[in-house]
């Protein structure tokens, strides 16, 4: 059935992509790609529905030399608290002492709680066909405790504004072949690569609440459910950037100043997108 | 005062107005916490990273510098042109289509033998035929025929895909020569692609 479902997406995917100039030729590209985005994204053929179920089955099984669940990890809300925790990550965590993104706490958790050994868990960071993410997984059933919910992006406490500002730079930071930074991109209204539309990310409003709004997101043109830890690593590769570590703070920084654009965006997740 | 001079304050007052503050954080901060988000990266890709001066003020001042600072990048990135030796700037039109359609290279999922391309679509404007085109950048369209062909445009449009700061301080453009992104005989090429009259980007 997943496969089924990730290979119908697929052929629309590749449907789209082919019939892509066509449309622009006869008709508003923006208007036909925002009815195949209505096509797609009903939660009843949203194949990352899969992966919500499998993360609660991940979250509910006893692993590591403890072999006990993850049931009692503290997402911010309280141990074993879900519901709503993804609306408020990343955030400062005391036991850690460090701005954690739900992806950082969660690997946190298996090696703490369960004391799991987490090289399996880290190479399986980004699933492909036939190989699933537990943290995919995972992500996309804790964000969906969260669907319905606003971002409340977290910076009151000092070392969260430190993060910001952290993030702030770096979205500003050009470098590599390319002399590229994020701003490059998503620094002006309007623009876009190719056909593709890009988000203006460098002010907050209800473009970055959108944005936001639908990560973790099943990616019809990979097949996958993704993670903005997917996400701002393949922007990083299009930015001819090398390729950032893994949970790096780095990419957690970049979270927090997106958040904070996003403030009071509506998450809908898992989304499904393009 | 001359009306000239007074011109010439009100642009300075402006351009000073609407400059960027830098960001206020800490950069050797930052600094390390992009040094360990990248830590896995071999040395020649940590090179890469490792901002010039002209990315560091860019970067500081969110590409809007005051003007004392867009003058010394401008006077900068114009030394570092490299003009083909033999005087020729334009190459194969034919090639220069290749290379403003492809987009791969550099990349860290490339391969070593992963052909190279400027990705000009991406951002611009150029064939009439092409509908596929970025808005990142100006158009492009009918480039050389505007220019009515002059070969002194040729060589300032080989100089700005060689460096486009040497034009423009902080623009968005990738510096693809100076980079060494892309070879002589590529930029070469690309120039051809904008100039030659026989190019669909002057059809």
């Amino acid at each position: 059935m997943g496969r089924l479902a990730a290979a119908c997406g697929a052929t629309i995917g590749a449907v789209l992509i082919l019939c892509g100039p066509i449309w622009a030729q006869t008709t508003d590209a923006e208007k036909e790609i925002e009815k195949y985005r209505e096509m797609i994204s009903d939660p009843m053929s949203n194949p990352a529905f899969l992966n919500v179920d499998r993360g609660e089955t991940l979250w509910k099984t006893s692993r590591g030399a403890k072999n006990v669940t993850l049931e009692t990890c503290d997402l911010g809300e309280g141990a074993g608290k879900i519901e709503g925790a993804y609306a408020k990550l990343p955030r400062y965590f005391k036991d850690a002492d460090k701005v954690m993104d739900l992806e950082q706490r969660l690997l946190w958790c298996m090696q703490k709680i369960q004391e799991l050994d987490t090289k399996d868990v880290i190479a399986r960071r980004f699933s492909s066909p036939g190989k699933a993410s537990d943290m995919e997984d995972l992500v996309a059933y804790i964000a969906n405790k969260s669907s319905g919910m606003k971002i409340q992006a977290q910076i009151s406490q000092p070392k969260e504004q430190e993060t910001f500002a952290i993030g702030e730079a770096m979205f500003y930071q050009r470098g590599g072949q390319w002399d590229f930074s994020c701003a490059t991109c998503h620094g002006e209204d309007g623009k876009r690569i190719r056909l593709q539309g890009l988000p203006n990310l460098s002010k907050p409003g209800k473009t970055a609440q959108e944005t936001m709004g639908s990560w973790p997101t099943y990616r019809v043109s990979q097949s996958q459910m993704r993670t903005m830890q997917h996400r701002l690593w393949d922007c990083y590769r299009q930015m001819r950037w090398p390729q950032p570590d893994y949970l790096a703070d780095g990419i957690t920084a970049l979270q927090v100043y997106l958040n904070k654009q996003a403030d009071g965006g509506e998450l809908t997740v898992p989304s499904i997108k393009r | 005062m001359k009306l000239r001079h007074v011109i010439a304050a009100c642009v300075l007052l402006s351009g000073a107005a609407t400059a960027q503050q830098p960001a206020k954080v800490d950069q050797t901060l930052v600094a390390r916490v992009i040094a360990d988000t990248f830590k896995g990266a071999s040395d020649e890709w940590k090179k890469r990273i490792t901002p010039d001066e002209t990315q560091a003020v860019c970067s500081i001042y969110r590409n809007n510098p005051p003007q004392a600072e867009l003058a010394k990048i401008q006077e900068r990135e114009k030394a570092s042109v490299v003009f083909p030796a033999d005087g020729k700037v334009l190459g194969d039109w034919k090639n220069g289509e290749k290379l403003a359609q492809r987009g791969t290279g550099g990349q860290f999922s490339d391969k070593p033998d992963t052909p190279i391309g400027g990705n000009c679509y991406a951002c611009h404007q150029m064939d009439k035929k092409e509908l596929s085109y970025g808005t990142l950048g100006p158009s492009l369209q009918e480039y050389g025929r505007i220019r009515k062909f002059a070969a002194d445009d040729t060589k300032a449009a080989y100089a700005k895909i060689y460096n486009a700061q040497s034009a423009q301080p902080c623009s968005n453009m990738p510096r693809f020569g100076h980079n060494k992104f892309l070879s002589e005989q590529d930029m070469k090429d690309l120039t051809a692609y904008l100039f030659d009259p026989e190019s669909p980007v002057n059809k």
